[in-house]
């Protein structure tokens, strides 16, 4: 008899902007998936307007965000914003994918708390996630 | 933010406010029941129709194409699609927004994930109470999306006012159309791809099997014997949209009459399904408690090693409940 009040933590993995490949981001959901994480996978090609509406209704405790396309300093700060703009300060925010070392400070000023780059591992991204995600108030 | 705060404000349209009730519901904590118990009484209106077939069969693309029917008329709809857990590890990859993103940006469509977490049947344990919850703030078309299921996993039959059954077209020949299971709960059977070969014909195979015997229905109604519901079968293309509005229609149809609830079969089923399950959960609870854990685990080992059968080790541990109360 297994104790079913632990909760898992719930992970949005969304592909913001107009690059198609989403093999990287399927590969993490599913290591996640085998961390023992609830992920939410909304595919390709989302507006910050849909990857905030899915953080929102899903009530996720992260939204991790795959970008190759380099559109990433339009795009992740428009959906921090809408995240702050809907009360979600609370939701821990990362980023994936192809980003310069340069433009991280900036990113990390909108709220990005923390951008992987190639190479990292799925180990090191669950362990970021379970040492800050952020207390719920529950 | 108190749990009655919460429950007013997802009350009032509040998404957010639902979006963390239903955390809470889903979690099962403290505050998930008090809210539950403010919202259960201002539920009860909602049309809950449970959608289920086969992996890969178009459910989730079926729902959200009944959705955007749905909001052409300005209804709105609330959608609770449950993919499994991982029984290993507690993980899940819950993945039915995808088809369903056309709808994101709607605030009237609020599209709920749900892990299985170790739930057997198809659906996750707190999906009713999640469902309450969304009935009781204001959604009167809900869809429950079961995992994809396989032959037996009718357990959205019982909570579910109307269910739908998807299959594809090359779902197999008449011999699965007159297995017991899944499709004889199905209130609707929808052959879902109908823009593909073969629809035409696995529909004309399923009508023929379904309704073979129902001639006999009311004969064997009359002496009280039980028998299987007899469904519409309906060809959609959830892709081009053939068929979807006619399936609207149909379910439309079906609204269950809102004076006749109480003794509505499917609204008694219901009940009886919520209670039973908590009732479980409680149990095990309650024998995970200090002082009774260890009797539990004693149990346990004794029942694997085969010292006593679990009949006996059961009734021996609702006898321990039962001293605690006393």
């Amino acid at each position: 008899m297994t104790d079913a009040t632990a909760r898992p933590i719930k992970v949005l993995i969304a592909k913001p902007g107009l690059d198609g490949h989403d093999r990287g981001a399927k590969v993490l959901a599913r290591g996640l998936r085998d961390e023992g994480f609830e992920v939410i996978y909304t595919g390709l090609r989302q507006s910050p307007e849909m990857v905030v509406s899915a953080a929102l209704q899903e009530d996720v405790d992260v939204v991790g965000l795959s970008i190759l396309s380099g559109a990433h300093m339009t795009l992740l700060p428009k959906i921090t914003a809408g995240l702050h703009e809907r009360g979600m300060d609370d939701v821990l925010v990362t980023a994936g994918g192809i980003i310069p070392d340069d433009d991280i400070p900036q990113l990390e000023q909108a709220g990005v708390s923390r951008v992987f780059g190639p190479g990292t591992t799925i180990r090191e991204v669950a362990d970021y996630i379970r040492a800050n995600v952020k207390s719920r108030g529950e | 933010m108190t749990d009655n705060s919460l429950a007013e404000k997802a009350r009032s349209g509040d998404r957010r406010a639902l979006a963390r009730l239903l955390t809470q519901i889903e979690n099962r904590t403290p505050a998930g029941e008090a809210a539950l118990k403010t919202l259960y009484p201002l539920a009860g209106r909602a049309h809950l129709v449970g959608v289920t077939g086969a992996p890969g069969s178009g459910k989730s693309t079926l729902v959200a194409a009944l959705t955007g029917a749905a909001r052409e008329a300005g209804r709105p709809v609330a959608v609770i699609a449950i993919d499994p857990s991982s029984p290993i590890t507690g993980g899940a990859i819950l993945g039915d927004r995808v088809r369903m993103q056309i709808h994101a940006t709607d605030d009237d469509v609020f599209i709920r994930s749900m892990a299985s977490r170790g739930h057997s049947g198809g659906l996750a344990a707190s999906t009713v109470a999640a469902a309450a919850v969304m009935d009781a703030a204001g959604f009167g078309l809900i869809f429950i999306e079961t995992v994809g299921t396989g032959q037996s996993e009718v357990e959205v039959a019982a909570i579910a006012d109307t269910t739908v059954v998807v299959q594809s077209p090359e779902m197999g020949d008449e011999v699965q159309a007159i297995k017991a299971g899944l499709l004889e709960v199905a209130d609707i059977v929808v052959v879902n791809k109908s823009d593909r070969p073969g629809a035409d014909r696995a529909a004309a195979q399923l009508r023929a099997m379904l309704t073979v015997g129902a001639s006999t229905d009311k004969a064997a109604l009359a002496e009280g014997r039980p028998r299987p519901k007899r469904p519409e079968v309906m060809l959609c293309s959830a892709l081009n949209g053939a068929g979807v509005a006619e399936l609207l229609a149909a379910l439309d149809r079906r609204v269950p009459d809102a004076d006749s609830r109480p003794a509505d079969g499917a609204a008694l089923k219901r009940a009886e399904a919520q209670i039973s399950g908590i009732l479980a959960l409680r149990v095990a609870h309650q024998l995970r408690a200090p002082g009774r854990a260890e009797r539990l685990e004693e149990t346990l080992r004794a029942v694997a090693s085969h010292e006593i059968d679990p009949y006996s080790a059961a009734d021996q541990l609702l006898q321990l409940l039962a001293e605690g109360r006393t």
